[in-house]
């Protein structure tokens, strides 16, 4: 696996200050490990479903950061920015988690995995179009997160466990966002309610795979360990239908052109995953170890 | 505002309260007035019989920046005061929400400009159209007050501005 013959923190640590740290024994995980949550280890499945979580939350905070000086207002660079931190936070713990199953830091995880080898579902991954596409990826992100991290709250693994009640009152900050604009721009002007509706078309195709179940989930959530991802399909359809009828809008019916399977999972991706990773990576690739 | 009821026990024993005082006086660098034990970060503090310092602190938010400062002040905070063997680490559950503010730390935030979270952390929220209790201007006083935006200068607090006064403020928000 990729990282593993590497040293990415020989650089001496950066501690803020003008304070020398010299004589000080730093704790392992004071070295760039994000947070510890429990400090367990995962097994190989349980990492495997950690690294779909924490790939799904980096791939949307990646998305989001994007937005940052290129919003319609000031406020919304300061909102998509904030929510693409939390969504940052959560991904560094899921990812820390998943790598202690390997030995491999969460920045390994990040930045030295070729895209065949990422988890993370379509939806994730579909580019920001204008911001009424933003939205519309956002409601029914941040809707499937809260139904998720509230279930997973109540899993038997302690760090998913903690992670989850962690996250979800977060993505709840994130859901009530994404249903404000959503409401606004839909109740806007005649071009801003067009431009919401196109996005909510092109959005839908991606919301089957969220909830798709397969082997290793189901052997997970018979542990109870992971979520069953069907499960959450009728909460989650609940509250969209309660926000959609809140906006006037009609969900799209019948069979759209394509629905996104479940690739995700196991690696197979859109063309948009590609350039995504080479942007986020570029850094770590060039400067191997660096350190700021 | 009633004290917040979630109880963050001192340690009992003196020399472990000695190294608690230590690590109290680290400030949250986004809000130099409030220490981490005022935001209710420091979880706990425990001393070994050789003398090795175990440190837990508790994110308020998950992507919050300012945590591996705070991690690293009380590090150095213990070294400083002679403890050799200092351990900080980052701990999630049970999750940190605004009660475990302390009442000193809401006041302190209130002189520094920022109205403290109102009410306590709630459950998910019910419903998907979230009811918002009015917030009052720590300025002026005043409930003539509107969000400006949700997301203000950090992921823990909401922008407002009071109608009377005019004036800006953050809000920590509910958590």
């Amino acid at each position: 696996m990729s990282g593993a013959d590497l040293d990415p923190h020989g650089g001496q640590l950066d501690v803020h200050g003008d304070v020398s740290v010299d004589e000080v024994e730093l704790a392992e995980e004071l070295a760039g490990a994000g947070i510890t949550g429990t400090g367990a280890t995962a097994s190989a499945d349980a990492a495997e479903y950690a690294l779909r979580l924490g790939d799904d939350a980096l791939v949307l905070a990646q998305q989001l950061g994007m937005w940052i000086a290129r919003a319609p207002e000031l406020e919304e660079d300061v909102a998509l920015g904030n929510i693409g931190l939390d969504l940052i936070g959560h991904a560094r713990s899921l990812l820390h988690y998943a790598g202690t199953a390997s030995g491999r830091r969460e920045d390994d995880l990040a930045y030295w995995r070729d895209e065949r080898e990422w988890r993370n579902a379509w939806l994730f991954e579909q580019p920001n179009g204008d911001f009424a596409h933003t939205i519309a990826r956002q409601l029914v992100a941040a809707t499937y997160l809260v139904e998720l991290y509230a279930a997973l709250a109540e899993s038997t693994d302690p760090t998913l466990a903690a992670i989850a009640a962690k996250a979800v009152k977060e993505v709840d900050y994130h859901r009530d966002h994404a249903t404000q604009w959503t409401l606004r721009l839909a109740g806007g002007t005649e071009e801003s309610r067009r431009r919401m509706t196109v996005a909510i078309a092109d959005t839908w195709p991606y919301i089957d795979e969220l909830f798709v179940d397969d082997e290793l989930v189901e052997h997970l959530a018979a542990e109870g360990v992971a979520v069953l991802p069907s499960s959450l399909r009728p909460a989650f359809d609940a509250v969209i239908d309660a926000v959609m009828a809140e906006a006037e809008l009609e969900p799209p019916t019948g069979r759209t052109a394509f629905v996104a399977s479940g690739g995700g999972r196991r690696g197979s991706h859109t063309e948009h995953l590609g350039p995504l990773l080479a942007e986020m990576q570029v850094l770590a690739r060039q400067h191997p170890g660096a350190s700021w | 505002m009633r004290e917040a009821s979630v109880a963050r026990p001192l340690p009992d024993d003196p020399a472990a309260r000695r190294a608690w005082d230590v690590a109290a006086t680290v400030t949250d660098p986004e809000i130099p007035v409030l220490t981490i034990e005022d935001l209710g970060v420091l979880r706990s503090v425990d001393l070994g019989d050789d003398g090795a310092v175990r440190v837990q602190l508790t994110p308020t938010y998950s992507g919050c920046p300012a945590m591996e400062a705070m991690r690293d002040d009380v590090l150095l905070a213990l070294t400083h005061a002679g403890y050799a063997d200092v351990r900080v680490d980052l701990v999630l559950a049970p999750a940190w929400t605004t009660d475990w503010m302390s009442e000193a730390g809401k006041q302190k935030l209130r002189r520094y400009g920022i109205q403290a979270p109102t009410g306590n952390a709630p459950a998910r929220g019910s419903g998907p159209v979230r009811l918002q209790l009015a917030v009052k201007c720590p300025r002026c006083d005043s409930l003539n007050t509107r969000e400006l935006a949700r997301f203000g200068s950090t992921s823990c607090k909401a922008l407002y501005e009071c109608r009377d006064c005019l004036e800006p403020f953050d809000y920590f928000k509910v958590l």
